[in-house]
């Protein structure tokens, strides 16, 4: 029951605050348009935002321990940058960049 | 009318379609819930790296205050989608609360780079089920992924990294648009200094307080000094 609970609320925070995100502009901010702060943030916080969950998330699929110290992350998020770079196809991008780690995780290899 | 919207939206379908099913996927091999799960969270949460998030945050119990900030900075982008859209949903009464809702960015560059006739009701009659059509791709997408996760046996250790692997894409999307690299410094640098210093359950929120705080100072010093850069720099 306490699952079925935590799942709930956590679908509603989740969708409220995807809302709200959406919904803002249209209830506070249509005086605002060309405030210089609210500009300075639209340029630059979104690419932040998703540098700043790349570094976290790849750091947590690392293993620091191995002796090439979180090689079998860093291989395939090498992968991701430089087959995007080349070809700027997102799917093929993740698919080429979660099968790569797939590899690693299951194969063993890298670790010593 | 359907004829003429559905043209217009396959290349989302094409999109959706994959990105949908790849989240059902991690959803129904990451946890233990059931499978419908997965597109109800596309009915109401809608958000394609929101929802990817989400997997990770459910299978680590997150704090509901930590899911609530995590998935606002992550969608924060959308703020400014709208910023640009007021004047084309005026007046679209009913259809208004779900023409909001269904702003992913994928729906927002196809409602402002159609072209448009002078009758306002029937383009948002149009703009309201391009959003409709774009949903359903979603909600498909999830149920097909949730159930391929539940019934085919494969072995789905490391599935995760299509996480990673995202946001790699969308920071590298992100720095293309802009033609800066300094954000992603900045990003990069708090998430390190995140990791560096906080307990793992508080890492996401901290180091998008230090993103913030930067950023904020940064526009004080810019103000300041006076050297506001303009709005077509980069």
């Amino acid at each position: 029951m306490a699952e079925e609970l935590y799942v709930g609320g956590f679908i509603a925070a989740a969708a409220l605050a995807t809302f709200a995100t959406r919904v803002i502009p249209f209830l506070f901010l249509h005086r605002h348009t060309d405030h210089p702060l609210i500009k300075h943030l639209g340029r630059y916080l979104p690419a932040a935002v998703m540098a700043l969950l790349a570094g976290i998330f790849l750091q947590r699929s690392a293993d620091w321990s191995l002796s090439a110290p979180g090689a079998d992350a860093l291989i395939p998020g090498m992968l991701v940058v430089g087959v995007h770079l080349w070809r700027g196809n997102a799917l093929l991008s993740i698919a080429v960049g979660t099968a790569s780690y797939m590899v690693t995780q299951q194969t063993g290899w890298l670790a010593s | 009318m359907n004829r003429t919207v559905f043209p217009l939206t396959l290349p989302v379908l094409f999109g959706y379609l994959p990105l949908g099913t790849a989240f059902g996927v991690l959803f129904s091999t990451q946890l233990e819930y059931a499978w419908w799960i997965a597109p109800l969270m596309g009915i109401v949460i809608y958000a394609g790296a929101g929802q990817i998030l989400a997997v990770s945050l459910l299978a680590a119990h997150a704090g509901l205050l930590e899911v609530f900030v995590a998935m606002f900075v992550l969608n924060a982008r959308h703020l400014f989608y709208g910023l640009s859209l007021l004047g084309r949903f005026r007046g679209a009464r009913w259809r208004k609360p779900y023409l909001i809702f269904g702003l992913t960015d994928e729906t927002y560059s196809l409602l402002t780079s159609r072209a448009r006739s002078e009758d306002r009701e029937h383009e948002q009659e149009i703009d309201f089920r391009i959003t409709a059509f774009n949903q359903c791709y979603w909600v498909i997408g999830c149920t097909i992924g949730a159930l391929l996760g539940k019934n085919v046996a494969f072995d789905s250790t490391g599935i995760e990294f299509a996480l990673v692997s995202l946001f790699i894409v969308l920071t590298i999307d992100q720095l293309k648009a802009l033609g800066e690299g300094f954000p992603i410094w900045i990003g990069a640098g708090a998430a390190a200094i995140a990791v560096w210093l906080i307990p793992p359950s508080h890492q996401l929120i901290g180091a998008i307080a230090i993103v913030s705080s930067v950023l904020l100072a940064q526009y004080a010093r810019t103000r300041e000094t006076g050297i506001e850069r303009g709005s077509e720099h980069g």
